[in-house]
């Protein structure tokens, strides 16, 4: 079989991502299945990410796989001044597939190229992070029950938010209408916008929540954090705009969902956890599932 | 009146002469094709009148001829430029660059985070745009434009 890696969303075609998507749902119908029994996973996380980190390390053990790995990189032979290029073609020795974490952007791409073993990518700096993109579509496929001509409103930092940015490119391929709530500092950059244009999809900006979240499928809430802002007086005067709280939900559609990649901090109040429109803790069991069927399409084993 | 004295960057007899490169990226291209490194004679001109492109430069190399694949690595540089192949002081082809689909080396990705400027990593771009030449990387997947583009 030749070796597959999961670097980049845009490396999987819409049917596997369609494929991923419903052996994900086999998942969640069973999420106990020991077919990675007898392999070795790494999970190398050269700068931590703790929700990621479980995340992958509870698929591996629920498919019964066993687990080596670091979770900080100055546990790691890096702090001894390793390149990348050794830590991977010494640890693709040791495993049948590596996941991988990293500050530097590109980086999971170029281990990918060097490994002997397939690269599942866990976030290379502001770049990827398509596990967590499929566990998004995955949650909005099973909320909406199609992701087909769907209503996204995108909500918080979209300037350098690589989900949302992931996401929005992802769901472009299922004739999404976008909708972008930001501060003007935050707003989605050009060259996306200029992605939707080529594409002749439409996308409307807001600079706060107005009526017009009572037309949305979906709300993406981001965090807007406070050293993005080269004022810091800017953010004072918009930290508390992009809140969502359980009161502004009033009009929204039945079929609405929030998500959120989470870490969470203020931006969803804690009124809001309560009301059956609030997605993200499901959204975060999702990526257990997902994950799941990552690794076992990249193995090849399903 | 005496006659002003006239350097002449005389007329080759065998080789290429590359004209309507760009002024300011004259010793990029010299840099790219290696000329730097050649032992044939090679003269220059810069800073000549060019309605299309202000200032430009012309270069002649006596006895080489280039490959269409190196001749296109200057692209990047010098997207206008045009080649004439000379033999026994004519002219017998005439080419112009085409910049490639695809870049490898050459260009720097201008993202200081990208792994190509951590590790020993050649770069590796796909052109997005010719025109006002953008590179998407291989690797971080960021867009390095005209402006800051950099030759290794």
């Amino acid at each position: 079989m030749k070796k597959r890696s999961l670097v980049s969303i845009d490396d999987f075609s819409t049917e596997e991502i369609l494929k991923i998507l419903d052996l994900t749902a086999e998942f969640e119908k069973e999420p106990t299945q020991k077919l990675l029994e007898g392999k070795v996973i790494a999970t190398l996380f050269f700068e931590p990410s703790t929700r990621t980190r479980l995340s992958f390390e509870s698929a591996i053990n629920r498919l019964g796989g066993k687990i080596i790995g670091f979770s900080d990189a100055s546990n790691s032979s890096v702090s001894k001044g390793e390149t990348l290029n050794d830590t991977i073609r010494t640890v693709s020795n040791y495993c049948d597939l590596i996941v991988m974490r990293h500050p530097i952007e590109g980086s999971a791409r170029f281990a990918s190229e060097i490994s002997k073993v397939p690269i599942i990518n866990a976030g290379d700096g502001a770049n990827q992070h398509p596990s967590q993109t499929l566990l998004d579509l995955y949650s909005i496929k099973k909320t909406q029950g199609t992701l087909e001509n769907l209503n996204i409103f995108m909500v918080g930092d979209l300037k350098y938010g690589r989900t949302v940015h992931s996401l929005m490119m992802a769901m472009s391929r299922w004739k999404a209408t976008f909708n972008f709530i930001s501060p003007e500092e935050l707003k989605m950059p050009d060259e996306f916008k200029l992605y939707l244009d080529n594409l002749g999809l439409k996308y409307y900006e807001h600079n706060d929540f107005t009526d017009i979240v009572s037309k949305a499928d979906i709300i993406y809430m981001t965090r807007v954090q406070k050293e993005r802002f080269s004022d810091p007086i800017e953010y004072e005067k918009v930290k508390n705009i992009y809140v969502l709280r359980d009161s502004m939900l009033k009009n929204t559609k039945d079929n609405m969902r929030i998500l959120h990649p989470l870490p969470r901090v203020n931006e969803i109040h804690q009124d809001v956890d309560e009301n059956p429109k609030a997605y993200y803790f499901e959204q975060a069991l999702n990526g257990v599932y997902t994950r799941q069927s990552i690794l076992c399409y990249l193995l090849g084993i399903k | 009146m005496k006659e002003p004295k006239q350097l002449s960057v005389s007329a080759i007899q065998n080789g290429t002469v590359i004209d309507h490169v760009p002024a300011k990226n004259l010793f990029k291209v010299i840099q790219i094709l290696g000329l730097d490194k050649i032992d044939t004679q090679i003269t220059f001109g810069t800073n000549l009148e060019s309605k299309k492109l202000g200032k430009k430069a012309i270069i002649k190399i006596s006895g080489v001829y280039f490959e269409d694949e190196d001749i296109n690595r200057i692209a990047l540089v010098a997207p206008d430029a045009k080649l004439n192949i000379i033999r026994d002081y004519e002219v017998v082809e005439k080419k112009v660059v085409v910049v490639p689909d695809s870049i490898t080396g050459i260009a720097k990705c201008m993202n200081p985070k990208c792994i190509t400027n951590f590790e020993h990593v050649t770069t590796k771009f796909r052109v997005v745009s010719k025109i006002n030449v953008a590179l998407k990387c291989h690797y971080c997947e960021k867009i390095t434009n005209q402006e800051n583009l950099h030759i290794i």
